[in-house]
């Protein structure tokens, strides 16, 4: 129910992959959203290793309780005020979606609230639209899980384009291994540094692109090749001399470009000139100005948002779990399952017209 | 390369053009298209009489130099490979005149007439939907007609080892036919010899799995855009399966791909 000033409140649990999160949000009475708090803690990996499901689970598993007080305390408000609890349903890594979903049964329990099961992937588009006030963009979302293009229709997020095989945030991860990078903050993070002092050369990347889908495995393997000659003192195809922070720079330059083209597409299929861009990835403010400079093109602009919000977040699992809410939608506890597999247009959006 | 009309002209270009499109001894560039990545324009080649089509792919300020150009350059040259493969082999396709893949343009053959999309749509336009004589008792013949001559395009498209990758009913055109056609010619908007254009997406396969998404993505855009006369593809299928030897192989994974339709279960 909404409270005396009209207002519904709810609290999200997202920890689909290496980040816990949880966030409380309130709708006021005219639809705007408030973000109340917004807590997060990220399971880190040393150099050189990626994140691995038992790990993260258990990493989850220890911090969910100080998180969630942690967000009750900045938000100022008693689990009472709470109309629900949302949790991340998929997609995303098994373990560490189980724990978090039994995070959530518990409170739900504890405090009598239902649950609203969430989309990962509409999560990040509504606190996205919300966060920068694109009312109908093309979104790109890109992640260490997802990469996607997808444009709204008829009460569904339609995908465009999608990648074939590895995420595009998987094969910056996967070479931030591979050059023995810090995974402290995030190993893109660190990439998009060590690019910056890049530049001086181009090298040579496969670029794949097929009609509005993209594949990154190949440019991974690749870009893994040449770390190999960087190291064994081999030189560049026109023998140049080349180093870590070059390599960074061709990878970005190269998947970022095929990002930007099939988001252009997706623009030119639907006639929108507005894009919106989710997802860990983007942060990356390479990948940003490459978008802005396309969509200008095209008399149109970009909205992205920072970190707080790109990266995976509790915030945007409770302002789309209430979206849902308050057109009628719950999660009963014996439903409230996780899946790896969940596409964003399985999704019903019902409010939205 | 996909490309929606747009008003001829609406736009002044953002750019400097190739030189051949300000040439003066070239009638001045009509815009014919401006698609996500590159512009059709109307213009001539080498005398008035010749009217041809420039296609031009500019550069892209968002992509490094070098990758912009290196793209740039094979994209053109393994489309105008295709094209030349198509018109050895005696498929309908516009004749390439010239190209600078480096500069980023290529000249084609002025293709008359208007795309088969809109030669459907005047065709099942003709007849209001509160017209409720039942279709089969419409009489069909021309419809049918010009079903069988996109299959047999298409068979031949595929018979050279060549997948189109962007087929619709748009990136076809529908060329009139000269005085003193034989055959076939019933007077109305369906007449005239089929012509595949826009070939921006094409690649060289022979493989089964790639002719037959070549021809689901011609199945699905024709659903979309031409509900009221989708029942009549199976006859582009029939006419199709006539064409080459593998060509009957081509549907029978037609059908595996219609099962697996673009979902793919994805992974966190």
């Amino acid at each position: 129910m909404p409270d005396s000033q009209g207002r519904r409140i709810a609290l999200g649990c997202e920890g689909s992959a290496n980040k816990l999160g949880i966030g409380i949000i309130a709708h006021d009475a005219s639809g705007a959203a408030h973000v109340l708090s917004n807590v997060r803690h990220t399971f880190v990996s040393p150099p050189g290793t990626g994140f691995l499901p038992k790990d993260t689970a258990h990493h989850h598993r220890s911090f969910f309780v100080r998180v969630a007080k942690q967000a009750l305390r900045d938000a100022g408000v008693s689990p009472s005020a709470l109309d629900c609890i949302c949790f991340t349903r998929g997609p995303g890594m098994g373990g560490p979606l189980t724990s978090v979903a039994v995070g959530a049964r518990t409170l739900s329990l504890l405090w009598g609230k239902p649950l609203v099961g969430v989309n990962h992937c509409v999560g990040h588009i509504e606190m996205g639209r919300a966060i920068t006030g694109a009312s109908n963009p093309v979104v790109l979302y890109v992640s260490g899980g997802n990469t996607q293009v997808i444009a709204y229709a008829e009460q569904r997020y339609r995908i465009f384009g999608e990648t074939l095989d590895i995420a595009v945030g998987n094969c910056l991860d996967r070479f931030a291994r591979t050059l023995e990078i810090s995974n402290d903050p995030a190993p893109g993070y660190n990439i998009e540094q060590l690019a910056k002092q890049g530049g001086r050369v181009l090298l040579d990347l496969p670029y794949a692109v097929k009609g509005m889908d993209c594949s990154f495995s190949g440019i991974l393997g690749r870009a893994d090749e040449l770390a190999a000659v960087m190291r064994s003192g081999g030189k560049g195809p026109d023998g140049e001399d080349f180093t870590p922070a070059d390599l960074c720079f061709t990878l970005q330059e190269t998947i970022f470009a095929m990002l930007v083209e099939i988001t252009e597409r997706a623009m030119a299929h639907v006639g929108s000139n507005q894009v919106l861009i989710v997802g860990g990835v983007g942060c990356n403010e390479r990948l940003q100005d490459m978008m802005g400079k396309m969509a200008a093109e095209r008399g149109g602009s970009v909205y992205a948002t920072d970190e707080r919000f790109c990266i995976d977040n509790g915030i945007m699992i409770a302002h789309a779990g209430l979206l849902a809410y308050e057109t009628g939608f719950e999660t009963a506890l014996e439903e409230s399952t996780c899946t790896q597999r969940f596409r964003t247009d399985e999704v019903f959006v019902k409010w939205r017209n | 390369m996909t490309v929606n009309p747009t008003t001829a002209g609406a736009s002044e270009p953002q750019f400097p053009l190739p030189s051949i499109l300000t040439n003066p001894a070239s009638a001045p560039p009509l815009l014919i298209a401006q698609g996500a990545e590159g512009r059709l324009y109307k213009t001539t080649y080498l005398v008035p009489e010749l009217a041809c089509a420039v296609k031009y792919r500019p550069p892209k300020p968002y992509r490094h130099p070098l990758l912009d150009a290196r793209l740039t350059k094979a994209r053109l040259s393994s489309e105008a490979k295709v094209l030349d493969r198509c018109a050895r082999d005696g498929v309908p396709v516009p004749a390439l005149y010239a190209i600078d893949a480096a500069a980023g343009w290529m000249a084609l053959e002025w293709i008359e007439g208007a795309p088969v999309r809109q030669g459907i749509n005047e065709w099942l336009g003709a007849r209001p939907e509160t017209d409720t004589t039942p279709d089969e008792q419409v009489d069909q013949t021309p419809l049918v007609d010009l079903m069988r001559r996109i299959g047999t395009v298409m068979g031949a498209l595929h018979r050279t080892g060549v997948v189109h990758g962007d087929l619709t009913t748009s990136n076809m055109m529908l060329r009139p036919w000269k005085d003193g056609h034989t055959g076939g010619g019933n007077g109305t908007v369906l007449d005239g010899d089929v012509v595949l254009i826009d070939f921006g997406l094409a690649t060289q396969s022979q493989s089964d799995e790639d002719r037959a998404v070549d021809l689901y993505v011609l199945e699905r855009a024709f659903a979309s855009t031409h509900p009221r006369a989708e029942a009549h593809f199976e006859y582009v299928l029939e006419a199709y399966g006539k064409t080459f030897k593998k060509a009957p192989s081509v549907l029978v994974k037609l059908a595996d791909v219609r099962m697996r339709g673009r979902k793919r279960s994805m992974l966190g």
